[in-house]
């Protein structure tokens, strides 16, 4: 079956925007694609515009600064969640793309609680004091007015 | 004009279900935030990466007192029998899509079949939760 080569290299593509979280490489894009590296490299940019590693490291910053907006998980954790292992060499990239740190980066944007939509059905029943002050959940057997002596917290 | 913007499932494990929904499914985490708060309740949303306006709750059974312990065992139970709920997902290569899904260890419990509105087959996430994926088929021309 013939298939052309911009179908392998978007195949590539596809592979970098579905598994950019695992430790995908140019050699294992250039291998998905049935190319030599060299080869692969050159033809990628000239398919799409740009180096297959930038368009991985592109694809893992930009899932990373939407992690940073849209989640409280701590900066090293979005690092190895995106498929980076060093996080020295995510700030630094991530500075150099964004302009800012991760850290001050998020600071820039609400915090994540406040983005997510959480509804206000949810809010309202999980917001609930969960200490029992009024003696609501005492053994239903025991006489009313044995709740009449409970403290009730001000 | 009303949107479906968001869709809930329950789920056994939050962090279980994050990794089925992201790294087996291919979708990609929308929300995750931890309100400690609120008794540490997770809010925790993925969706497919196509289709940023639409996301998926994944929530975890709570415990009392937001919901008692026996209605929390029922959905748990329902969940497990896979009558909690489903989501019916398309594809336009399901052959493809399951193949791929298959050699990432995912459960199918209906292999690609022909239907007369497309090819569809059907799978679980880990929680027991339904999922249908189908490649519909284009309605044929009435002239």
């Amino acid at each position: 079956m013939f298939v052309s080569r911009a179908r392998l290299l978007l195949r590539a593509r596809d592979l970098v925007d579905a598994r950019y979280y695992e430790a995908l490489d140019v050699d294992e894009l250039a291998r998905a694609a049935g190319f030599s590296r060299a080869h692969f490299i050159r033809e990628f940019r000239r398919a799409f515009g740009e180096s297959p590693h930038a368009y991985l490291l592109t694809r893992r910053l930009e899932r990373a600064a939407a992690l940073l907006r849209n989640t409280d998980r701590s900066v090293a954790e979005i690092c190895v969640s995106v498929g980076l292992s060093s996080q020295g060499s995510f700030t630094t990239t991530f500075t150099r793309t964004y302009g800012l740190s991760p850290t001050a980066y998020r600071a820039a944007f609400p915090p994540a609680a406040y983005q997510a939509r959480i509804p206000t059905c949810v809010l309202r029943v999980y917001g609930r004091p969960q200490r029992r002050t009024f003696g609501e959940d005492r053994n239903i057997s025991q006489p009313l007015g044995s709740v009449a002596n409970v403290q009730i917290d001000q | 004009m009303i949107k479906l913007a968001t869709a809930q499932v329950w789920v056994h494990d939050q962090d279980e279900a994050l990794a089925f929904y992201t790294r087996k499914l291919g979708w990609e985490v929308r929300s995750d935030v931890t309100m400690p708060e609120m008794g540490n309740f997770r809010w925790l949303t993925v969706g497919p990466s196509a289709q940023p306006d639409i996301s998926v709750v994944l929530m975890e059974i709570p415990g009392p007192p937001v919901m008692d312990a026996q209605t929390a065992q029922q959905v748990r139970d329902l969940m497990a029998k896979g009558f909690a709920g489903a989501l019916f997902l398309t594809t336009d290569d399901v052959q493809a899509a399951y193949k791929e899904l298959k050699s990432r260890g995912v459960e199918f419990v209906e292999e690609p079949e022909e239907r007369p509105y497309g090819i569809d087959s059907a799978f679980r996430d880990p929680s027991g939760n339904s999922f249908r994926l189908t490649q519909v088929r284009e309605p044929a021309q009435v002239s």
